[in-house]
């Protein structure tokens, strides 16, 4: 589930068959990221100034654990490097498996957990808490973080007022993407508002060409489309009640976005396929069809986080000139910031397992990886010009200035029984509204149903 | 070697001090050699099956007995309950349709010259893996019909008779003289002779548009008769241009039908020309101009074969592709071994050739089809790989069997002591299969 906010990890089995299909490796697509980096003609590291200070750890030997695979891998490696360089220790990357909890609970059952872990949901990092496996970060560590990253950046991680995670690494998922030759040939603007998206998706209509795609197939699209809608129309308190499931699905707010929601998912003309053609459609063909086809693509616009960059790069598509991006409309008063991210969390708490959260903390670290493309850092002391293209400095801006406005992905915070498994919960009750969007009160119905089911038993 | 250890306790002929078997051997020494087998058996068997069971009582946190809390919800869930109903769709089906087949290729090969390359065909899905299968069928099933064999095959044979039209998803733009009428357009206003009509419409693509389209011009007033336009009121980077008359780079709407209406009879129609224009007689004064739906039908899309209606019959489809190959080489093995005389006998005696199959053939097969019935019915029972690729993440729900929702609890929803009861649940499922395939292999020993 949490791959949502990642870029180069496969969703699950069905994503990478389906990635296999498209004849693209996430592997491959990953690679991409360091073309960048030779564009760019930056060295890692090599205009990085040290603003952290770290202990010298010679001999000490360090274990950290990510779902990351690909070229994700390979650049968090590099930040890994830079630690070592600067401290002596040696650090050695461990690949884990979603979820990467259950991972980490046979590491541990076995004796042997990494030392610092990425985990990718409030949920993980409370489970991980609860059970008693992840250590409370310590001063200079929680001092960093106090330097760098917003309130709420820094609250996300606490569990019961203790600082136990360091996010590293966040996604911002109110993003549109568009293919940008549709949009001229339409004579459509980038919306701000939703009306205004509604205005453009009709001269996109009118142009012949279908508005969007939405990933139907994959349930978590449609959650993260529900999301923007809310946050931005009922605003941020709503929002943390209904993922806490204070209120209840049935909630008129609810009710409110979901009919707002189906003046575009009710439009069989405004989704590729249609209803039925659309809960076929996988997440990364969601984007490569957009993005192929010349001025004629299957459609013009596809919703999801910045992490669309990557299937993006499956195509013959560039982003920043045929692909370009504009932030979730306004629906309500603001314009959502709906985020995801990975936290680093200490597992076996030791002064090298502090002071590489410490450095992870830093903007040295994120500064690193930006520099090498498919990365997006909450931490909001790193300078957009790191980030390699215009597009990612336009995401990275709309990510930290909504300060703490942003709000944590919902269905990510909520139960996995409820809204992280494939073809349950959450995600097969918004595929049925997709399915049927004249229903809303019976997919609020389903959607209280299952909600109080799942946050029932407390997953 | 269980034999062996059986034949152990017979006494020996010659059994000095009664410790030795046929062979010679020591028990301890047959002893020592069953061990690793009893081990790996033990530990990789028995104990899981045993956790499993304990587990299936355990709370899903690994605390605690519930008692039989997870089997009440292993019968309440929802999932669940379609996983069993798909089961049992799946037991029922999957390995008759596929003995069934199995068993007219074994018959029929045996007569053809070329029998042995067509088994060989039909044996090769044998070879591949399930999980490659299922990528197979994903695409062959794909509502694309440029991508998916199936709809391309289906959507060719609809197209053969019935076309699609040349303007799908033309609509009225904005402030358009045209409404809606059942699928098609209807002008608001009836048109008067020697007034031209305008009838622009929007949202054609244009690599969609029919040949022969040119640029679209403004219908000269003709006394006497009704003209007027009908073409794509929009330009390209700048929107729709002059609202409602045709700017110079839109195109006219070739061979678009044109109805004139008077008290719902069509009085009198045109097909407009490359340009867009056309012209009607003066019957069509004072009517009202429909573009019937027929210029506007969507093109056949195909069967969504992966829809929650046909999703578990089309992965059933996939299973037999592969699995008929096995039924058939069992049964034409068996087929080998009935004697011909008996097939010679009936012939003589004047029975047709179904009378041969229905009446010889398939009874002396009987014991071969059981095996393969039952092995399939084991085998089907834990399908697991093919439904979880197949099947898309809308339509799994409706494609779930036990095996996928045993995983999709213990492993993403974090509830191991549902999937443990799940677990045992198949086991007990299979036993009976079992039960029937040892016995029958006893009784074939004793014969």
């Amino acid at each position: 589930m949490h791959s949502k906010i990642s870029t180069c990890r496969p969703h699950r089995a069905v994503t990478a068959v389906a990635a296999l299909l498209a004849g693209a490796l996430a592997l491959s697509a990953c690679s991409s990221g360091d073309d960048d980096k030779e564009g760019t003609g930056q060295k890692p590291g090599a205009t990085t100034g040290s603003t952290v200070s770290l202990p010298k750890l010679d001999g000490a030997k360090l274990e950290v654990a990510a779902v990351w695979t690909g070229g994700e891998q390979a650049n968090f490696k590099k930040v890994l490097a830079e630690f070592e360089k600067r401290t002596g220790a040696s650090v050695t990357f461990v690949p884990a498996q979603d979820p990467i909890i259950n991972f980490l609970g046979s590491k541990i059952a076995g004796g042997q957990p990494p030392d610092v872990a990425l985990l990718p949901q409030p949920g993980a990092i409370k489970q991980a808490v609860q059970k008693g496996w992840a250590k409370p970060l310590g001063a200079e560590a929680v001092k960093e973080l106090a330097k760098n990253y917003s309130q709420g950046w820094q609250d996300i991680g606490k569990v019961d007022g203790k600082q136990y995670g360091a996010y590293y690494k966040a996604a911002n998922k109110s993003l549109i993407w568009y293919n940008t030759q549709v949009f001229e040939n339409a004579g459509a603007k980038e919306p701000k508002t939703w009306q205004e998206l509604l205005t453009a998706s009709q001269a996109v209509y009118d142009s012949g060409v279908t508005p969007f795609s939405v990933a139907g197939a994959d349930g978590w699209p449609l959650t993260d489309w529900f999301e923007n809608i809310y946050l931005s129309q009922a605003g941020p308190q709503k929002y943390d009640e209904l993922a806490q499931h204070k209120i209840k699905w049935t909630d008129p707010s609810v009710k409110q976005a979901l009919t707002t929601l189906a003046q575009l998912w009710g439009k069989k003309d405004y989704l590729a396929g249609g209803q039925k053609g659309a809960l076929q459609t996988e997440f990364p063909q969601s984007v490569t069809q957009t993005f192929t086809g010349g001025d004629q693509p299957k459609s013009g616009m596809v919703y999801e986080g910045d992490f669309v960059q990557v299937n993006i790069g499956e195509t013959k598509s560039k982003v920043g000139t045929d692909a370009k991006v504009f932030p979730f409309p306004a629906v309500g008063d603001s314009a959502p910031v709906v985020s995801g991210g990975d936290a680093a969390v200490i597992l076996k708490d030791s002064k090298a397992a502090q002071a590489l959260v410490t450095f992870l903390a830093s903007p040295d670290a994120a500064t690193i990886q930006a520099r090498l493309g498919g990365y997006l850092s909450p931490n909001k002391n790193v300078p957009l010009t790191a980030y390699p293209n215009a597009v990612q400095q336009k995401i990275a801006k709309a990510l930290i200035e909504a300060g703490d406005d942003f709000r944590f992905d919902m269905s990510d915070q909520a139960p996995q029984a409820f809204g992280g498994t494939p073809g349950k919960g959450e995600w097969k009750d918004l595929q049925d509204f997709l399915r049927n969007p004249g229903d809303v009160a019976g997919a609020q119905a389903k959607l209280e149903r299952d909600a109080a089911a799942a946050y029932g038993n407390g997953g | 070697m269980a034999s062996a250890a059986a034949a152990g306790a017979a006494p020996g002929p010659a059994a000095p001090r009664g410790r030795k078997s046929v062979t010679g051997t020591r028990k301890t020494v047959a002893a020592l050699f069953l061990l690793p087998a009893l081990v790996l058996l033990g530990a990789l068997v028995v104990y899981p099956i045993g956790y499993s069971v304990v587990r299936s009582f355990a709370g899903n946190s690994g605390g605690g007995f519930v008692g039989f809390d997870n089997y009440e919800t292993l019968f309440t869930d929802d999932g669940i309950r379609t996983a069993l109903k798909n089961n049992v769709l799946w037991v029922v089906f999957a390995p008759t349709v596929a003995t069934a087949l199995g068993l007219v290729f074994a018959v029929l090969t045996e007569r053809v010259r070329w029998g042995t390359a067509f088994k060989l065909v039909v044996f090769m899905p044998m070879a591949i893996s399930m999980l490659a299968a299922g990528i197979i069928f994903r695409l062959v099933y794909d509502q694309d019909p440029d991508k998916g064999v199936a709809n391309a095959v289906w959507v060719g044979v609809h197209d053969t008779f019935a076309q699609s039209s040349a303007f799908p998803k033309a609509h009225p733009g904005r402030k358009s003289p045209l409404v809606a009428d059942g699928g098609g357009f209807v002008t608001r206003d009836t048109v008067r002779a020697g007034q031209p009509v305008a009838l622009p419409l929007v949202g054609v693509a244009p690599d969609r548009l029919p040949d022969g389209v040119r640029k679209a011009v403004a219908a000269k007033p003709e006394p006497g008769k009704v003209t007027g336009t009908t073409w794509q009121d929009f330009t390209r980077g700048k929107g729709v241009g002059r609202l409602g008359a045709p700017d110079p780079s839109e195109v006219g709407y070739a061979g678009m039908r044109i109805e004139a209406v008077k008290d719902g009879e069509v009085v009198a129609s045109a097909t407009a020309s490359g340009d867009g224009t056309f012209t009607l007689p003066a019957a069509a004064d004072g009517a009202r101009l429909r573009l019937p739906a027929d210029n506007f039908r969507e093109p056949y899309n195909g069967v969504s074969w992966l829809g929650p209606a046909l999703v578990t019959p089309a992965i059933i489809g996939a299973y037999v592709w592969m699995w008929a190959g096995f039924a058939m080489v069992l049964i034409a093995a068996g087929l080998a071994g009935v004697p011909r005389e008996l097939l010679e006998a009936a012939r003589v005696d004047g029975a047709s050739e179904w009378q041969v199959f229905r009446k010889v053939t398939v009874p002396l097969l009987a014991p071969v089809l059981a095996v393969v019935v039952v092995t399939l019915m084991i085998n089907v029972l834990k399908v697991f790989d093919l439904v979880f690729i197949i099947a898309p993440g809308s339509s799994q729900d409706d494609a779930n069997v036990l095996a996928l929702e045993l995983y999709r609890k213990g492993f993403s929803e974090g509830q191991p002591g549902v999937a443990s009861a799940i677990s045992v649940f198949l086991l007990l499922l299979v036993i009976p299969v079992m039960l029937f395939n040892i016995r029958r292999l006893r009784r074939e020993v004793r014969r």
